[in-house]
């Protein structure tokens, strides 16, 4: 476990190789009642970037990304998704798209009644259609044992440990292939160990499936291991924009307060 | 002046010299948010309904889910209602024999409790249990959902969830509910004959001869088109309240609760309009 630790490494994308833009944000307002969450947002994800949204509780973090596959409306500005402007899309567009994108989610999200096999089988089984048992069962087998699990299939969620869950959630993204990938504070509510094994399946996801990442978190940790970009969200506006070095150099004393 | 009450900050002047006219603002300033929230929840309703009936319709029906409801509807609520039915039929005979004794009519009795059971008591009572049992169940399953974000990821793995949850309850709800009013009803004649040999001697044959000679095609229409209302009622209110639960554990159980509660009253209501309308024919 500890040599596994030791072996997170950086996320191996690299941004400035990246030409294509797979999400682009321009002018982002999203409003609840009287309260504006989010205020002119605007940001770029690059092709096999793992870009992390830092910020308070209540910054708007979790917002931005739901309004990236559209489980929130916004009220002002665009979203492009692999050069698809999201605010356009009908139903159907929408659905195509969302399959290339997986959503890890901070509870986890996995369908209580179902269980792992069935959770892992459910998108697949909508998505990708005409699939014979066996093919389905080999990937269910793969994406298992590429998050690192075995011996849970028919478990119920509910048998599971917080990290096993996040690790499944992981899994049932994983199953249709997606290019981009957008987590949900997902380390909170897990012990440092376990903290430091999903940061490191990140890394690992991304080198493996050549995806393009969000991150949202408040825990250093994570960003430290998996960013090779940080955007600091505060009060539903970017803060600061930029490597994990300038962060870490900062004077300001908001940016301190995280990375001390 | 900081806790000013909102008629106060709309009109400042009139706080000073007119008291009255504060009261009568702020009294229609808290109707008009009274009327707003239930014009939000009319909307609320009429956009779902119109979204489960563009699902319903449309392509892609979730058969095998149905079918899985229909088991979890149907099946595993057997239990309840062969108790509750057979009580039913029970109880009834027991409370009347004596009264029917007294006017001479004790022959009287299957038909009248076949009659009472099939017409009225039968959907009704069946269908409240339902309600408290399927309607609180679907309330509280899409409610967890909703506040454990399984339905979001529904939504994020390109699965319509208004289709693949909300849909095939309603239906189970309207396939399920009436065969299980019939069960019921049969299972309450069943009862009603075992009540009738507690203190006398009838035969099973002679008690559903007997039982069925008094009931028409006319009783059991009406008591079947109501059912399947019923059944409607509990699938729709269930899934509404547990579709729209907040985000707090404590949704959860109010969905449930006040699907059970608000399925039970419009079980009532259909109930006294399908009577008024029966009585028309």
């Amino acid at each position: 476990m500890i040599e596994r630790q030791k072996e997170i490494v950086k996320a191996p994308g690299n941004p400035e190789n990246g030409i294509e833009t797979v999400i682009q944000i321009t002018s982002l307002k999203k409003t609840f009642g009287n309260q504006e969450v989010l205020k002119n947002v605007s940001l770029e994800l690059k092709d096999k970037e793992n870009l992390v949204i830092l910020g308070k509780s209540g910054s708007g973090k979790s917002v931005l990304i739901k309004c990236i596959v559209k489980l929130l409306d916004f009220d002002g500005g665009s979203i492009k998704v692999l050069q698809q402007d999201m605010s356009h899309l009908n139903m159907e567009e929408l659905y195509t798209i969302r399959q290339k994108i997986g959503f890890l989610f901070q509870s986890g999200a996995l369908y209580d009644s179902m269980t792992v096999r069935e959770n892992l089988e459910f998108p697949l089984r909508r998505v990708k259609k005409g699939l014979t048992e066996k093919e389905i069962e080999d990937r269910v087998a793969e994406v298992l044992t590429n998050v690192g699990l075995k011996d849970v299939l028919n478990k119920m969620p509910s048998e599971l440990s917080g990290g096993m869950k996040k690790r499944i959630s992981l899994a049932r993204t994983l199953m249709v292939n997606p290019m981009i990938m957008l987590y949900d504070e997902p380390t909170t509510g897990l012990d440092p160990v376990t903290s430091a094994e999903i940061s490191l399946l990140i890394n690992e996801v991304q080198a493996r499936y050549k995806t393009s990442s969000i991150i949202i978190t408040h825990d250093i940790k994570c960003a430290r291991s998996t960013a090779n970009r940080i955007i600091m969200l505060k009060d539903g506006e970017i803060f600061k924009n930029g490597k994990l070095e300038e962060f870490e150099n900062s004077d300001d004393p908001f940016v301190k307060s995280f990375f001390v | 002046m900081k806790n000013r009450s909102p008629a106060m900050k709309v009109i400042p002047r009139l706080m000073v010299t007119r008291e009255p006219y504060i009261k009568l603002a702020e009294r229609t300033i808290a109707k008009t948010k009274v009327l707003n929230q239930f014009l939000t929840t009319a909307a609320e309703v009429f956009l779902f309904i119109i979204r489960v009936i563009r699902n319903t319709f449309s392509s892609g029906f979730e058969f095998k889910e149905f079918l899985h409801q229909c088991f979890k509807i149907g099946y595993k609520t057997l239990p309840l209602i062969s108790i509750t039915g057979t009580i039913m039929g029970l109880v009834l005979t027991i409370q009347s024999r004596p009264v029917l004794i007294d006017f001479g009519a004790v022959s009287l009795l299957p038909g009248m409790v076949a009659v009472s059971l099939i017409r009225e008591m039968g959907p009704v009572i069946t269908a409240l249990i339902c309600a408290g049992k399927i309607g609180s169940g679907i309330g509280a399953e899409l409610g967890s959902m909703k506040v454990t974000e399984q339905i979001d990821a529904m939504e994020v793995s390109s699965t319509n969830p208004i289709k693949f949850l909300v849909v095939t309850r309603i239906l189970a709800s309207v396939l399920m509910i009436p065969v299980l009013i019939l069960y019921a009803d049969t299972l309450g004649i069943f009862g009603s004959w075992a009540g009738a040999n507690i203190k006398g001697d009838v035969s099973l044959v002679l008690f559903f001869s007997q039982a069925f000679s008094h009931v028409e095609f006319i009783d059991f229409l009406p008591a079947v088109v109501k059912s399947v209302f019923f059944g409607a009622v509990i699938g729709f209110v269930g899934c509404y309240k547990g579709y729209h639960a907040g985000r707090g554990t404590e949704s959860v159980g109010l969905a449930a609760n006040s699907a059970v509660v608000l399925s039970s009253l419009l079980i009532i209501i259909v109930d006294m309009i399908a009577v008024q309308l029966t009585d028309m024919l």
